[in-house]
């Protein structure tokens, strides 16, 4: 069957990044940005945020919906970076020895995160959700009161009182240095070349792991659960593994995005970064149960573009930045609510038409 | 022998999560006079904590008893709460009167919002949880802007340099402070009984509970155990879902009242952001499960979780002299909510 292109359909399918192309390009006039400044905004915010989105798309291929849970990949990053502040590893180094503390923190969460979510099925998105409000109060436990207890820290990122990271940690041994490991600048835009080589390969990865045997078996289970479980697929560990591999490349990123930011909020920063990931996820023509890379890169440009430019456009529209802050949020739920109730609706539809070419295959048959 | 089965059976029929909850609790009690914690005024602002929250935290029964799961947007509630509370101000309502108009017009916008948030629920039956979160939380960011762009002009609640935009904090003080609180207050020496406040939590609860024993209560129990039973026994299942998301949502409205009445002041803007959780928690360690819940397990658990949220911070601080309670709450909260959503309930349908 030949597909023919028709508009209504296209609109359709890609209502989310059509609003937001149209947000934007209001955004842009109206802010009074030149190009090269936005320019410069969004290369800066693809290289901070892309690793992060991608940690998202395993999960959906899994069939388990967008993984707010990967905030506690974010956890074990940060964790890692205390670390390594501590030690005083810097550079490259210090960012590598980070990744690698976070790794086996971030496989033990993603295994309990993936264990609780096999218990339960149907609604994973509301339960990993929760998940990452649980596992940061234990966060605030580890590192609010075992630091410098327990867990031997000795510098001044201890709180005076003698336990207890400050709320702010300086991370100026490894700001910015894998974005000016390989310095580039193209008419005025700097690109960091190499996060972006760090990026191209985690894509690499995926793609690869799509044709993997693991790969293909994700996509058994999200298709039908039981189906997969009868031709030998073991269903629960294969969505356990799908959740490690997302908390671990979510550690990952964490240490990518903090690099660039060059201070941890020891206790914000990762609060809100499963939202923003998924919202921009979303924003790119994403769905719960479908996404892929070309979804991750439109929905980063497209989403930070509008979180950018909505506070000076505020500003200059209404004479109140404030308002255009309060709107930037309001759009980032908004996105969240329409693609879920979508996804919803959709899968309504589908059901009953498939219920209805069942009635006509008996109809058929008699 | 028999005491010991019959020891089980109670764990059994308690459940072990309350169990240990109310075990903490009693602990925090036996403790907090070894560390000059009174006794009188730990229960006095439990009380009072009581009353301020009790009636959220009922919000969650109609919902849950027609199949909606946990009613995570309350957010929604809450804002036609606001509503009422602020245009009561703005109206020029003061003392009893202002609290009478704000409970009307709060009623009034939880029926729209909760129709309209009920219908759209209906559209997304089984991803109703997580829907109901972000539609909370979006509701609740663009409230944000409209409480700076909507015409209010009550100097008491503008911002004073600019003379539009709502301020943060509102102080209901000279309009409905301790309306219900004080009303036929009770006090022997330490200890303070809120009279009015658990009357009007009383009056809620009750008229939910008779509600639920009528032919439209069961029908809306039916729906939620097994709508397909209740489609084919003639009832609408859309409309009774519907209804039972108006209810929850108008008990939202009136909530938040009761919380401001007793809290004194009105918090706008992101203030509701969070405020699902306590309620959807405190019902949980109540004993209630996701499509499960009774009026007994509103009161249970709102006690329980509001103990748990006084005692801990007065306790640990005099005790080891840290304050650990903002973490053990949100470990324990949510490790509640998490409890609930992983049991198997859905197989008892």
């Amino acid at each position: 069957m030949k597909k023919s292109f028709s508009i209504k359909t296209f609109v359709q399918d890609n209502l989310v990044p059509i609003i937001f192309i149209v947000i934007g390009i209001i955004g842009i006039i109206y802010s009074g940005f030149s190009f090269t400044a936005i320019a410069n905004e969004m290369m800066t915010r693809l290289a901070r945020n892309s690793f992060l989105v991608i940690s998202l798309l395993i999960p959906i291929m899994a069939g388990m919906g967008l993984n707010f849970g990967m905030t506690l990949g974010a956890m074990a990053g940060q964790i890692g970076l205390i670390f390594i502040t501590e030690w005083g590893v810097v550079g490259i180094p210090g960012m590598i020895l980070a990744a690698i503390i976070s790794t086996p923190l971030s496989i033990l969460l993603g295994y309990v995160c993936g264990k609780i979510l096999n218990m339960a099925k149907g609604r994973e998105m509301v339960t990993s959700y929760i998940i990452g409000f649980f596992v940061n109060g234990v966060y605030q436990l580890v590192v609010l009161f075992l630091m410098g207890v327990v867990i031997p820290i000795k510098s001044d990122i201890l709180l005076p009182r003698g336990y207890g990271i400050r709320n702010t940690v300086n991370l100026i041994g490894i700001r910015k240095c894998l974005d000016n490991l390989i310095p580039l600048k193209i008419a005025g835009v700097s690109i960091p070349v190499a996060t972006f080589l760090v990026i191209f390969a985690l894509c690499i990865f995926i793609i690869w792991f799509r044709k993997t045997k693991l790969g293909q078996d994700m996509r058994a289970v999200s298709q039908d659960m039981e189906v997969a479980r009868s031709s030998g697929i073991r269903v629960e560990e294969t969505r356990i593994m799908s959740i490690i591999i997302s908390t671990v490349l979510a550690g990952y990123g964490m240490i990518i995005y903090l690099q660039n930011m060059g201070t941890l909020n020891t206790y914000n920063s990762h609060n809100q970064i499963g939202m923003f990931s998924a919202a921009a996820l979303l924003v790119g023509g994403a769905s719960v149960s479908k996404a892929n890379i070309k979804n991750v890169f439109l929905g980063v440009v497209l989403f930070h573009l509008m979180f950018y430019v909505s506070p000076y456009a505020g500003k200059n529209l209404i004479g109140e930045a404030q308002l255009g802050e309060y709107f930037r949020v309001f759009i980032s739920y908004g996105v969240i609510t329409l693609s879920l109730v979508l996804y919803e609706l959709k899968k309504k539809r589908e059901k009953e038409e498939s219920g209805k070419k069942l009635a006509a295959m008996q109809k058929e048959e008699k | 022998m028999a005491a010991k089965e019959k020891i089980r059976e109670f764990i059994n029929s308690f459940g072990w999560p309350r169990l240990i909850i109310a075990g903490f609790l009693f602990l925090l009690f036996v403790i907090a006079p070894l560390g000059g914690v009174s006794i009188t005024q730990s229960i006095s602002d439990v009380l009072a904590r009581f009353g301020q929250n009790s009636i959220m935290v009922l919000a969650m029964v109609p919902m849950i008893h027609s199949g909606c799961g946990l009613n995570f947007g309350l957010p929604v509630g809450i804002i036609a709460g606001l509503l009422g509370g602020t245009l009561s101000m703005q109206l020029g309502f003061t003392g009893p009167m202002s609290f009478l108009a704000a409970v009307l017009i709060a009623t009034f916008f939880g029926v729209i919002f909760g129709w309209a948030y009920g219908v759209l629920l209906n559209k997304v039956k089984g991803g109703e949880m997580m829907i109901a979160t972000y539609v909370g939380y979006a509701i609740v960011s663009f409230m944000c802007m409209m409480w700076l762009l909507l015409p209010y002009s009550n100097p008491q609640m503008v911002w004073g340099y600019k003379g539009r935009g709502l301020r943060t904090t509102i102080s209901t003080e000279g309009y409905y402070l301790h309306i219900l609180s004080d009303f036929l207050q009770i006090k022997i020496g330490n200890l303070v009984i809120p009279t009015g406040s658990l009357l009007f939590f009383a009056f809620f609860a009750f008229l939910i509970w008779a509600f639920l024993h009528t032919k439209k209560g069961t029908a809306m129990t039916a729906v939620g155990s097994n709508p397909v039973f209740a489609r084919a026994s003639g009832i609408n299942v859309n409309s009774t879902r519907t209804l039972s998301v108006i209810m929850s949502t108008v008990l939202g409205a009136i909530g938040i009242l009761a919380y401001q009445q007793s809290f004194g002041f009105i918090q706008l803007y992101m203030g509701p952001f969070y405020m699902a959780l306590p309620a959807v928690s405190a019902i949980l360690i109540g004993g209630a499960s996701v499509n499960k819940a009774t009026i007994s397990n509103v009161i249970i658990g709102t006690l329980l979780y509001q103990g748990i949220v006084t005692m801990t911070p007065s306790v640990m601080n005099s005790i080891v002299h840290t304050d650990m309670s903002e973490v053990i709450r949100i470990i324990v909260s949510n490790g509640m909510i998490l409890y609930a959503l992983t049991r198997k309930t859905e197989a008892a349908k």
